[in-house]
């Protein structure tokens, strides 16, 4: 239901009182409200839906997580070269 | 070969998605039925095919959590009356401007005259009240608990600036209310949930833990790329197969067990929690937002008297029994007959992560 | 005793578009000398007859229009004024024309500042220069304020079609290799994201362009293995596909990791949850042309620089008339449909 993509803050701001950022989406820029992250730092990833970061990606987590699936991969008998069955009929 | 794009091409590693495929695979000794909530999910699901790759024993369900799917018809015509009307500049994410209502659309608005346009951010809604003093400006407050929080900041603001030209028409709902009603269902066959992680992103996961005892559910929620997707199937596989009525996070980067504490203090200060009804399933109690009595001066509803407004559902369309996971798009009579996404019936067949729009553009199937 | 009644002149130096320059009058040629003629002036147009008298050179004509209207009317990497030359000798040129002449029809809107006209007359002039065609005839009105949107241009033209080329969406055949010339989306993603009301700060540069260079050389070299081309603009690729798809009754299946798109147009459809293969191109191509002769047409649009991220994306089967199968990264396929009309940026 609800599109939210990661970017970088690359700028802080103020608009109308409101605490606001510049974020970097792959070299889109857009604006958004960081009233809901009040410790982001730039440089730091967050996730912004609708115009407003929502949450400050925890970089320490990402990383664990993708090392421990990493290791998955490593550890199995799979071939990753493998081609996957096909689907049924198209 | 480009930059990876950060925090999302590691999740769409194909060698990490076929070993996760695998995994489901070795893991799942029975058939397993799994809804997952959120619209989105199904959305990146049955873009990537991943239906077809999973092994037959799992089989998804796609769930209600679509804002444009479940906002009942009566909020979509008292939209459309409201933005007919020459003194109002009405806002709106792009999402809401296909959904039908009895005879209309937001477009077929705006080409009898109406100004309506699309915003990204309700902030910029209120940003056209600041620049359009004389106009009376409308923001279709719709969404799940992941949208409430920017909702609920742009009525905060518009009071502090004491905006007075601005108002919102609210149809914000909530997820865990929906999971009870769909579990409660005599005809329910979901036997464990993928949750929303943008939802829990705000919200936390804690409020799903009671769902899960209560029902004897596992629950997980997970992100939206292939690779986070499948790590929550093979999670709430594993659950099932151990007999683990547990919610388990596979979406740590972005979801913790408290959520965004800050977001969900506006969302309390503006928000009071009531009785809403879904569009297709019927009315769901403690189930949405409202404005509280505070911030009545920016309701739309109560500001251009549209409340008496009531609308009735297309007799073909099963939406319902589709948001509820017990009947597959095509599984519906009119699905891809008297009903498209360039005919509408219903709104799951108009938003691009409604179930039946999302079948019908990525269904492989050819007859 | 006599009377000597003098009237104030009327004022003949306007720094916006008045309905008077639209109707016929005086200001009409005030309008053509100090804006139009000075970038555009050649031997047809100099006449100011009503009507070109064009010489063609043999071979069959191709006669083509379309009409520009684009909000905003400048953006990042050009302006309504080249889009509109550069998308009629396009037009021309896809179905192997060499396009010659082009006219140009404007409606202005009353108060349209008359500089900011000159800039896309200008850039109309350059951009017929850079293509190589000459814009031989021509019309100005104005409407009232609110009637249109700044400027609405037409631009039609005349090409002529050398002898042994015969493109047609009409002609794919199964084993056929689909080439596209660059990345996709970064035409519309440019309009897009410079509308006001996104919050977008970026600058995504449209990649408006005439192709007829390009095509020309590859018609050169390879006047019968190249089946058809289009240009995939409205509609973006996915439209493009379909139509020649169904236009010449075959399957076509592409390859989602062989799709070119941009960093930041990239991020910019993420964020607006837009697919890239729906969004619009203005100097891009899709080539169906004869397996064999795949590779070389590859590596002569390459050589060119509108071309240089080329890549064969797919080909034509004879499975499933009619529809356009993409096979996703992970070994899934998908339907590519038509997208179904504007492109919307959502938030779920």
């Amino acid at each position: 239901m609800c599109l939210a993509i990661p970017g970088k803050l690359i700028e802080l701001t103020t608009e109308n009182g409101l605490k606001m950022g510049i974020i970097d989406v792959n070299g889109s820029k857009t604006r958004a409200c960081l009233e809901y992250v009040p410790d982001i730092k730039v440089g730091q990833y967050t996730i912004v839906h609708a115009g407003f970061a929502l949450k400050i990606i925890d970089e320490e987590e990402a990383a664990e997580s993708l090392k421990l699936w990493q290791e998955l991969i490593e550890s199995g008998a799979f071939q990753p070269d493998d081609e996957l069955p096909l689907p049924g009929s198209v | 070969m480009p930059t990876p794009m950060r925090y999302i091409d590691e999740y769409r590693d194909p060698g990490l998605a076929r070993k996760l495929l695998d995994e489901i695979r070795r893991k799942a000794t029975r058939r397993w039925t799994i809804m997952e909530i959120c619209g989105g999910q199904t959305h990146s699901i049955l873009r990537n095919g991943l239906d077809q790759l999973l092994p037959e024993s799992i089989e998804l369900v796609h769930g209600p959590g679509c804002p444009v799917c479940v906002t009942p018809l009566e909020s979509i015509e008292r939209a459309l009356a409201i933005a007919a009307r020459e003194e109002v500049i009405f806002t709106s994410f792009g999402d809401m401007l296909r959904v039908p209502g009895n005879a209309k659309d937001l477009f077929m608005v705006r080409s009898t005259g109406g100004d309506v346009r699309i915003v990204f951010s309700p902030l910029d809604a209120l940003q056209i009240a600041r620049d359009n003093p004389s106009k009376e400006v409308v923001f279709f407050a719709v969404g799940f608990e992941t949208t409430a929080p920017a909702n609920a900041m742009a009525v905060w603001q518009a009071a502090r600036e004491g905006r007075e030209n601005f108002s919102v028409l609210v149809s914000q709902v909530m997820v865990p209310p929906a999971m009870r009603t769909i579990l409660s269902s005599p005809g329910n066959r979901v036997q464990g949930f993928l949750a929303a992680g943008h939802v829990c992103a705000v919200m936390g996961y804690e409020e799903y833990e009671p769902v899960a005892r209560e029902f004897h559910v596992p629950i997980v929620p997970t992100g939206f790329e292939p690779v986070d997707l499948l790590a929550g199937i093979l999670k709430t596989v594993e659950l099932l197969e151990e007999g683990r009525a547990e919610v388990v996070n596979r979406y740590g980067r972005v979801v913790s067990r408290e959520g965004n504490p800050v977001a969900r203090e506006i969302m309390a200060k503006v928000f009071e929690v009531i009785d809403r009804p879904w569009r297709g399933i019927g009315m769901i109690p403690d189930s949405g937002l409202g404005l509280r009595e505070a911030f009545a001066r920016f309701d739309a509803e109560k500001k251009f008297h549209v409340s008496n407004i009531c609308a009735r559902e297309s007799p073909l369309c099963m939406s319902g029994s589709v948001l509820q996971g017990m009947l597959k798009p095509d599984g519906c009579p009119a699905f891809a007959k008297e009903c498209t996404p360039a005919h509408p019936l219903g709104a799951t067949m108009v938003s691009s992560e409604g179930a039946c729009a999302a079948y019908y553009n990525y269904h492989t199937t050819v007859s | 005793m006599t009377i000597a009644p003098t009237c104030p002149t009327p004022i003949m130096q306007h720094e916006t578009v008045q309905m008077a320059h639209g109707a016929g009058g005086r200001l009409s040629q005030v309008l053509m000398q100090r804006v139009f003629m000075p970038h555009l002036s050649n031997a047809f147009l100099d006449l100011l007859d009503d009507q070109a008298k064009l010489d063609l050179p043999s071979g069959r004509t191709a006669f083509t229009t379309d009409t520009y209207v684009v909000s905003p009317v400048f953006f990042p990497g050009g302006n309504i004024g080249e889009l509109a030359v550069n998308g009629t000798v396009n037009d021309l040129a896809v179905g192997g024309a060499r396009p010659l002449y082009l006219s140009a029809g404007f409606v202005l809107e009353e108060g349209l500042l008359l500089a900011e006209l000159e800039t896309i007359v200008r850039s109309m002039a350059e951009a017929a220069r850079r293509a190589g065609v000459m814009i031989v005839t021509g019309d100005t009105k104005v409407v009232g304020k609110g009637q249109c949107d700044k400027i609405f241009i037409n631009t039609s033209g005349i090409g002529v079609i050398r002898e042994g080329v015969n493109l047609s969406c009409r002609n794919l055949k199964a084993g056929d290799s689909i080439i596209l010339s660059g990345t996709v989306g970064d035409h519309g993603m440019a309009i897009m994201t410079s509308r006001e009301g996104l919050s977008f700060q970026s600058r995504i540069t449209s990649d408006c362009a005439a192709l007829n260079g390009m095509i020309a050389s590859m018609l050169d070299e390879q006047p019968c293995a190249i089946h058809a081309m289009r240009d995939p603009t409205r509609g973006g690729v996915a439209a493009t596909l379909n139509e020649l798809a169904s236009s010449s009754s075959v399957g076509i299946e592409i390859t989602e990791k062989t799709i070119p798109v941009k960093p930041d147009v990239r991020g910019a459809c993420e964020l607006l949850g837009i697919d890239p293969l729906h969004v619009a191109n203005e100097g891009k191509l899709v080539v169906a042309v004869a397996a064999d002769n795949a590779r070389e047409a590859l590596d002569l649009i390459r050589s060119f620089d509108l071309g240089r991220d080329a890549v064969i994306i797919g080909s034509v089967v004879d499975d499933h008339p009619g529809m356009v199968v993409m096979r996703t990264l992970y070994g899934s396929r998908r339907i590519i449909d038509l997208p179904l009309g504007e492109q919307l940026p959502r938030i779920c």
